[in-house]
C-alpha cells in the first residue's frame, strides 16, 4: 500500500524516485474520504494512481461526490474524517510486495499526429493520444520514462499471451466499450489511462510476466516501440496463401519445428489451418465433448471448480453492483432530504411569528444537521465499499485469463493431436505404395522415389511432433503452477475483501449512531409529553 | 387487532382525581366488508368518557370513511373559522387500495382525526360528534345519504341565489374585480401558508423516497448476502463458514431495514403528510374567510348605497318610504350578520393559529424524535452484527 502520496508525474529528477512499499494502510481512508468529498474523475491524481491500489469502478455519475454548494453552510461542524482503522490492508497489498516494479504509473495523455497520415479532410489531421508510462524496477534507481499510444499497448499484450502460452496473463484494457461511444472524450482517456495503469501494474506483479524482456523494453526502450506488432490474421493467411499450392500439389513443404509449435491459427501455415480445423469438428462431432480429449482427471475436475467458482463470482459481482448502487441512492436522498428541511428552517426562522415556530426552525435544523452529516458518511462509506468489493470484478478478469491460458492448453493437445494422425497417414501411404511397388518385379522407381521422400517427412513431422508435445507439456506445468499460485491468492484475496468490506461497515455506522443519538436525546422531551398527553 | 399506536399509549389512565372528566376514542380494527368494486373497510370506534353528554360510560359502533367525511364536512360547514383537523385521502390507487400499509395508515390518520375533534374546547361539544360517536347504523347510514344526497337544505338554495345577485350587481356597479381583505397582517399570514406548504410537500416527498430507499438496500444486502454464502461454498472450509455468517448477517439486516423502513413510513413519513393535510385545512378556512369577507363587503357596500336612496325617498317619496324602510332595515341587519360572521371568523382564527403553532411543534417534535431514534438504532444493529463478525474474519486463516 503506498504511503506516499507523491503524483505519478513527478518530473523532479531522480533522487525521489523511489518509493517504498508498506503494508500500512492508515492514510488510506483519509485519502479516500478527502478524495470522496472532492472527486473529480479528471484530475489525474485520481485514487487509482497509487499502483497498489485496487481498480476503482466509480461509475462517471459517481461526480456527484462533489459536494453542492448549499452544504457547506449547512454542516454545523463539519465532520472529521472517518480515518482511523477504517481499511484493512488491501487484497492486492501482498501481490504488490512482490511486484517486479517498485513503481509503475501512466499519465499525461497527450495528443500526436499520426506519421505519413494521408487526410481526408484538408487541414486536419488526424490523432491519436500518447501516454507518459513512468516506471522504475525494483533494486534500481533508474526511472524510465518512454511514450507509448493504446496501439503499443496491445501489441504487448498480443507478444505476451504468444509468450505465455499456459499463464494466466492479465488481460488489457478493452479497445471499444459503448460506453466510450457515448462519453465525454476527456472521461473516455482518464478511464482508460487509469486501466493501463492498472494492466500494467497487474503485469508487474506476476511472478513470470513481471520479469519478462518483453515488459521490460515495453516500460524502458525509448523512442517508437520495439516490439514487432502482430500481423493479424488476415495478412497472416495472405503470407499462408503463398505456399498453399505447393502443398495442395502435394509437394510437401516441410515446416520448421518452431513454426509447427505455434498454433495454426497463429501461424502462417493456412493448410494447417484447416486440417485443424476439421479435427476439431470431427472431435466435436464425436459427442458433446470438449474438442481435445484431456486425459489429466485433476485438471478436469480442476476446471470444473474453476467453472462453479465463476457462476458464484458473476453473481456475486453483480449484487455487489447493485449494492453500491442502492449506499449511494440511499446517501443522495438523505442528503436531500436534509437540504428540504433546511429550506424549511430558514423559512420558518425568517417568518416567525409565534414562538413555536422557532422552536420548531431549531428542531428541523438538528434533524437537518444529522441528517447531512448521515449523507456524508454514506457516500464515504461507499467510496470504501466500492474499493474492497471491486476485489470481485478483478477476479472476474482473472478468470478471462484462466479461460485463455485453457485455450492455450486445448490448442497445444490439437495440434500434437493433429500431427499424430498427419505421421498416422503418411505411414499408411507408405505402406500402400511399398505394397503397389513391390508386386512390380524389379522394383518401381518412380514409387520407391516416393517412397523416400515420405520417410524424409515423417522425419520431420516426428521432430515437429516431439516440439508440440513438449510445448503442451510445458503449457500443462504453467497451468498447474498458476492454479496453485490462484488457489492461494484468491483465498487471500476474498478474505481481505470481506474484512475490509465488513469492517468499513461497522466503523462508518457507529459514526453514523453518534449523530443521530444526539438528536435523540434532544428531541426527547416530545417523547414524554406524549406519553403524557391525554388525548 | 391492528390498533392506531396512538391510541395504546393514551388507553386511560385512572383520572388523578375520582371523576374528573375524560373522553377518550380510539379507530381501531379494520376489517374489509363486501366483495369486488363495492368493498370497503370499516373501523370499529370505541368511545369512553365519563362526560354527561354521552350516553354510558362506553359505546363501541362501526364506521366507514364515509362517516368521518360526513362528520368533517358538517363541522366544516358549521364552524367556519376553525381549522378543522384533516382526513386522510380519499382515493388511493386501486391496487394499493387494501394494502396492509394503506389500511393501518389510514386507520391510524382517523383515529388521529377524532382524537383531534375530541381535544377541541368547540367541536367536542357539537352535536354532530356525538352522533358521529354514538348513533347506531341505521341511523349513520341516514344522516349520512341525507347530506349527501340530492338533499339541499332551502337555505343553500337562498345563499346561491344571493350570491348571483351581489355578482350582477357587482357588474351593474362597475365593480367586477373579486374584493379581497388586505391587511398587511393578513397578507403576511397567506403568503407564510401558501410557502409552508410547499416546503412540507417537499419535505415529506424526500421522506417517502428515504423509505423506498431503506427498502431497496435491504433487498440488496439480502441478495448480496446469499451471493457470498454461494461464493464461500464453492471454498470450502474455513473459509466457508466465515462467509456464511458474513453471509447471514447480512441477510439479518435486510430484515432490520425492512423494519426501519416502515418504522420510517408511520412515524416520520405519516406525520409529514399529516402536517401537510393541516395546511390544506388553513388554506379551506381562508377560503371562507374570503367569502364570507366578501359578503360582509358586498352587503356593507349594499347598505351604504340604500342609505343614500333611503334619504332621497324622505323627501320625494314618503308611501313608498316606510316600504323601502323595512327593506332596509332587514338589510342593514344582513349587513350586520354578515359582517358579525365576518368578524367571527377572523378572531378564531387567530385563536386557531396560536393552537395550531404549539400543536405542529409538538406533533412534528415527535415526528422528528422517532425518526432519529429510529436511524440510531438501525446504525447500532448494523455497526452490532458486524463488529459481532470481524474478530471471526480476522481470526480465519487461509492456509
Amino acid at each position: 500500500m503506498m504511503s506516499s502520496t507523491a503524483l505519478p508525474e513527478l518530473a523532479a529528477g531522480d533522487g525521489d524516485g523511489y518509493m517504498t512499499l508498506s503494508l500500512a494502510a492508515a492514510t488510506t481512508a483519509s485519502e479516500y474520504a478527502s478524495v470522496a468529498s472532492t472527486f473529480d474523475p479528471l484530475l489525474s491524481a485520481s485514487p487509482a494512481s497509487p499502483p497498489t491500489h485496487a481498480a476503482f469502478s466509480l461509475s462517471p455519475a459517481s461526480s456527484s461526490f462533489v459536494d453542492p454548494p448549499s452544504y457547506a453552510d449547512v454542516a454545523a461542524s463539519s465532520s472529521p474524517h472517518y480515518a482511523s482503522g477504517s481499511s484493512s490492508a488491501s487484497p492486492r497489498s501482498t501481490r504488490a510486495a512482490g511486484s517486479e516494479y517498485a513503481f509503475i504509473a501512466v499519465s499525461d495523455p497527450a495528443p500526436e499526429a499520426e506519421p505519413a497520415a494521408t487526410s481526408l479532410v484538408p487541414g486536419s489531421t488526424p490523432t491519436y493520444i500518447s501516454y507518459l508510462v513512468t516506471s522504475v524496477r525494483r533494486g534500481e534507481q533508474r526511472r524510465h520514462a518512454v511514450r507509448r499510444r493504446f496501439r503499443d499497448f496491445v501489441t504487448l499484450a498480443d507478444r505476451l499471451a504468444e509468450a505465455f502460452r499456459g499463464h494466466f496473463v492479465p488481460p488489457r484494457p478493452d479497445k471499444n466499450t459503448v460506453e466510450s461511444q457515448v462519453m465525454q472524450r476527456d472521461e473516455f482517456v482518464a478511464q482508460r489511462r487509469a486501466a493501463l495503469e492498472r494492466y500494467l501494474c497487474r503485469l508487474s506483479e506476476h511472478p513470470a510476466i513481471g520479469p519478462s524482456d518483453e515488459l521490460r523494453i515495453f516500460l524502458q526502450a525509448e523512442g517508437k516501440m520495439p516490439l514487432p506488432s502482430s500481423t493479424d490474421v488476415a495478412s497472416r493467411m495472405l503470407d499462408g496463401a503463398a505456399r498453399l499450392p505447393r502443398q495442395l500439389l502435394g509437394e510437401e513443404t516441410v515446416s520448421a519445428p518452431h513454426d509447427v509449435v505455434q498454433p495454426a491459427k497463429g501461424g502462417r501455415d493456412l493448410l494447417r489451418i484447416f486440417k485443424e480445423l476439421k479435427q476439431s469438428l470431427v472431435s466435436d462431432w464425436a459427442g458433446v465433448k470438449p474438442p481435445v480429449v484431456e486425459e489429466d482427471m485433476e485438471f478436469l475436475e480442476k476446471k470444473q471448480k474453476l467453472q462453479d467458482w465463476e457462476q458464484q463470482l458473476t453473481s456475486a459481482s453483480q449484487q455487489a453492483e447493485a449494492l453500491v448502487k442502492a449506499q449511494q441512492d440511499m446517501g443522495e436522498t438523505m442528503g436531500t432530504l436534509g437540504l428540504a428541511l433546511i429550506k424549511l428552517t430558514k423559512f420558518e426562522t425568517e417568518e416567525a411569528m409565534y414562538g413555536s415556530q422557532r422552536i420548531r426552525a431549531a428542531d428541523s435544523k438538528r434533524i437537518a444537521t444529522a441528517a447531512v452529516k448521515a449523507s456524508r458518511a454514506c457516500r464515504d462509506l461507499n467510496t470504501q465499499t466500492v474499493k474492497y468489493l471491486d476485489t470481485l470484478h478483478e477476479h472476474l478478469g482473472i478468470m478471462l485469463s484462466v479461460h485463455t491460458a485453457f485455450n492455450d492448453r486445448a490448442s497445444a493437445l490439437l495440434t500434437v493431436q493433429t500431427l499424430m494422425s498427419d505421421l498416422a497417414s503418411l505411414q499408411s501411404r507408405i505402406e500402400k505404395l511399398e505394397a503397389a511397388a513391390s508386386k512390380i518385379f524389379g522394383g518401381d522407381r518412380s514409387r520407391l522415389r516416393k517412397v523416400e521422400e515420405l520417410r524424409e517427412t515423417i522425419r520431420a513431422t516426428e521432430d515437429a511432433k516431439c516440439s508440440a508435445l513438449r510445448e503442451y507439456e510445458r503449457i500443462k506445468e504453467n497451468n498447474r503452477s498458476e492454479l496453485r499460485r490462484l488457489d492461494r491468492e484468491r483465498k487471500v484475496e476474498m478474505l481481505e475483501m470481506l474484512k475490509g468490506y465488513v469492517k468499513s461497515q461497522a466503523v462508518y455506522a457507529e459514526k453514523i449512531v453518534e449523530g443521530w443519538e444526539i438528536v435523540e436525546e434532544e428531541t426527547s422531551g416530545y417523547a414524554r409529553r406524549a406519553d403524557n398527553l391525554a388525548w | 387487532m391492528i390498533s392506531a399506536e396512538r391510541s395504546q399509549s393514551q388507553s386511560p389512565r385512572s383520572p388523578a382525581a375520582a371523576g374528573a372528566p375524560f373522553l377518550t376514542i380510539s379507530v381501531t380494527d379494520p376489517v374489509k366488508m363486501g366483495t369486488g368494486v363495492q368493498s370497503y373497510i370499516s373501523y370499529r370506534v370505541i368511545t369512553k368518557t365519563n362526560l354527561p353528554e354521552f350516553e354510558g360510560q362506553e359505546k363501541i359502533v362501526i364506521r366507514r370513511y364515509s362517516d368521518f367525511e360526513w362528520l368533517h364536512d358538517r363541522l366544516a360547514e358549521k364552524y367556519k373559522g376553525i381549522f378543522i383537523p384533516p382526513l386522510p385521502e380519499k382515493n388511493a390507487v386501486e391496487k394499493f387500495r387494501f394494502s396492509k400499509e394503506f389500511i393501518e395508515m389510514r386507520c391510524q390518520a382517523l383515529d388521529l382525526f377524532v382524537n383531534r375533534i375530541a381535544s377541541h374546547p368547540e367541536l367536542k361539544q357539537t352535536e354532530d360528534f356525538r352522533i358521529f360517536l354514538q348513533a347506531d347504523e341505521e341511523k349513520m347510514d341516514r344522516a349520512r345519504s341525507y347530506e349527501t344526497g340530492i338533499f339541499k337544505k332551502p337555505s343553500d338554495f337562498l345563499q346561491m341565489f344571493k350570491d348571483v345577485q351581489s355578482k350582477v350587481s357587482d357588474v351593474v356597479l362597475g365593480k367586477e374585480k373579486p374584493v379581497e381583505e388586505s391587511t398587511p397582517e393578513y397578507e403576511k399570514l397567506k403568503n407564510y401558508i401558501f410557502e409552508l406548504e410547499n416546503h412540507l410537500a417537499e419535505a415529506q416527498k424526500q421522506a417517502f423516497r428515504l423509505v423506498k430507499r431503506h427498502r431497496e438496500l435491504g433487498q440488496s444486502l439480502a441478495d448480496f448476502g446469499k451471493a457470498i454464502k454461494l461464493l464461500g461454498a464453492c471454498e470450502g472450509d474455513s473459509l466457508e463458514k466465515v462467509f456464511s455468517e458474513v453471509g447471514s448477517k447480512s441477510e439479518m439486516l435486510s430484515v432490520k431495514l425492512q423494519r426501519e423502513a416502515d418504522n420510517l413510513l408511520f412515524h416520520f413519513e405519516e406525520p409529514l403528510k399529516d402536517y401537510v393535510r393541516s395546511v390544506q385545512s388553513i388554506k379551506a378556512t381562508m377560503v371562507d374567510r374570503a367569502n364570507a369577507f366578501r359578503q360582509h363587503f358586498d352587503l356593507d357596500q349594499e347598505r351604504k348605497y340604500k342609505e343614500l336612496n333611503l334619504e332621497k325617498l324622505k323627501f320625494m317619496n314618503p308611501e313608498k318610504f316606510s316600504e323601502t324602510e323595512v327593506e332596509f332595515r332587514e338589510l342593514k341587519a344582513d349587513s350586520e350578520e354578515a359582517t358579525k360572521r365576518f368578524e367571527h371568523i377572523v378572531a378564531v382564527m387567530e385563536e386557531e393559529l396560536a393552537r395550531f403553532q404549539e400543536q405542529k411543534t409538538a406533533d412534528i417534535g415527535l415526528a422528528f424524535h422517532e425518526f432519529a431514534k429510529g436511524q440510531a438504532k438501525l446504525a447500532k444493529d448494523i455497526a452490532d452484527a458486524w463488529r459481532s463478525v470481524l474478530p471471526k474474519l480476522e481470526a480465519c486463516s487461509t492456509s
